[in-house]
């Protein structure tokens, strides 16, 4: 939270917010809202300092600690910004949209094969999704106030474990945690 | 199509699967959906996966959303998100708090920095399995690199990566430059 005298004003950081993860919401497409990160981040750490890159990263690391999908991590953004009204805002930001597409696809779609355009607007962007998602490893290790090679060692065996191994993730995480309780981070 | 379900069995079917996702939901929407309850064939669940990924946001929430909908309409839609995102939402931000409470604590502090590394490396290696689907050509992994530098290392907007970068590559994409 901003400050601990009480809520952030709704019209200066609630109501923006809220925008501006809609739209970022709107823009997750192909790499799930893991890969509006970067730029969640740059809008609520760069431009309005209205949390931390340490917070962020936690606030990341903590909701994929937790069992449930994993955009929840906007959720906890929102409280860490403003409390409870930035949870509300910033969860209904990263649903409501696309719930209302969703919707409006069941009735649209029937079994049509997708035509030449939808084929290259997907074969387009794959490859932009995989930059971004880069991108949120990136900003994440930069955020995770351990930006050394001890932090970045252990975020490289991390990512060769999970992409080597069908291990479950949660227990990488809970290495992790054992890791920097023991102090090598 | 799948049978008609009523929006409280759906609220505790999709409550159960996102309780045992940890670490990613899908394997266990499949596992409920498909083998124990039996209301989608995997067929069905194939084409509806495919339909929310093309939708932008959570890939898991607009299943949820389109499959409870298709079941029991409106009500039935938000019974499954509501399945899907409410008690993990109690979850998270429960952990919020308590990091808020003690995050201050030398030893809960180090152990988030170990997580949040961690944590980044994993990203870091969905990347990578992801970057399984781009084909070895020039034009696809200058796209990757060219969103890499100018969201990750530049710390451009995003709107201006979808705004002048989307357009390129599907337009490259739809003249099969490869």
């Amino acid at each position: 939270m901003t400050s601990d005298s009480g809520e952030s004003p709704f019209w200066s950081v609630v109501a923006p917010m809220f925008v501006h993860f809609a739209v970022l919401s709107l823009m997750a497409i192909g790499g799930g809202v893991v890969m509006v990160a970067p730029d969640m981040q740059r809008y609520v750490v760069d431009s309005h300092h209205w949390i931390t890159a340490e917070q962020f990263s936690a606030a990341f690391a903590l909701a994929q600690a937790a069992p449930g999908p994993n955009f929840l991590y906007i959720t906890l953004v929102g409280w860490e910004v403003a409390g409870w009204a930035g949870a509300a805002a910033a969860t209904l930001a990263a649903l409501g949209p696309p719930a209302v597409l969703s919707i409006t696809m069941v009735h649209a779609s029937t079994s049509r094969a997708p035509g030449r355009l939808a084929r290259a607007i997907g074969k387009g962007l794959v490859p932009i999704s995989v930059g971004l998602v880069f991108s949120t490893g990136w900003i994440l290790l930069r955020g995770s106030g351990s930006w050394d090679w001890r932090g970045a060692t252990l975020a490289l065996i991390a990512a060769a474990i999970i992409f080597r191994t069908k291990i479950n993730p949660v227990w990488v995480i809970a290495a992790g945690a054992a890791v920097g309780v023991a102090g090598f981070v | 199509m799948p049978p008609k379900i009523s929006p409280l069995a759906l609220f505790l079917a999709f409550s159960e699967l996102a309780l045992s996702g940890f670490g990613g939901v899908l394997p266990f929407a499949y596992r409920t959906l498909v083998e124990r309850r039996r209301w989608l064939t995997s067929e069905d669940f194939a084409k509806l996966l495919a339909f929310s990924q093309v939708m932008p946001g959570p890939t898991v929430c607009n299943l949820s959303v389109m499959f409870g909908y298709r079941s029991a309409g409106i009500g039935g839609s938000a019974a499954a998100l509501g399945g899907m995102i409410g008690l993990p939402i109690a979850i998270v931000l429960t952990l919020g708090i308590a990091w808020h409470e003690f995050g201050g604590l030398p030893p809960v502090r180090r152990a988030l920095t170990g997580m949040s590394a961690v944590v980044a490396g994993l990203i870091l290696a969905t990347a990578m399995k992801m970057s399984r689907a781009v084909p070895r050509h020039a034009i696809p992994i200058s796209l990757s690199v060219v969103a890499f530098v100018g969201v990750g290392l530049m710390r451009f907007p995003l709107l201006a990566v979808v705004v002048f970068v989307a357009p390129v590559g599907i337009l490259l994409a739809w003249r099969e430059h490869w």
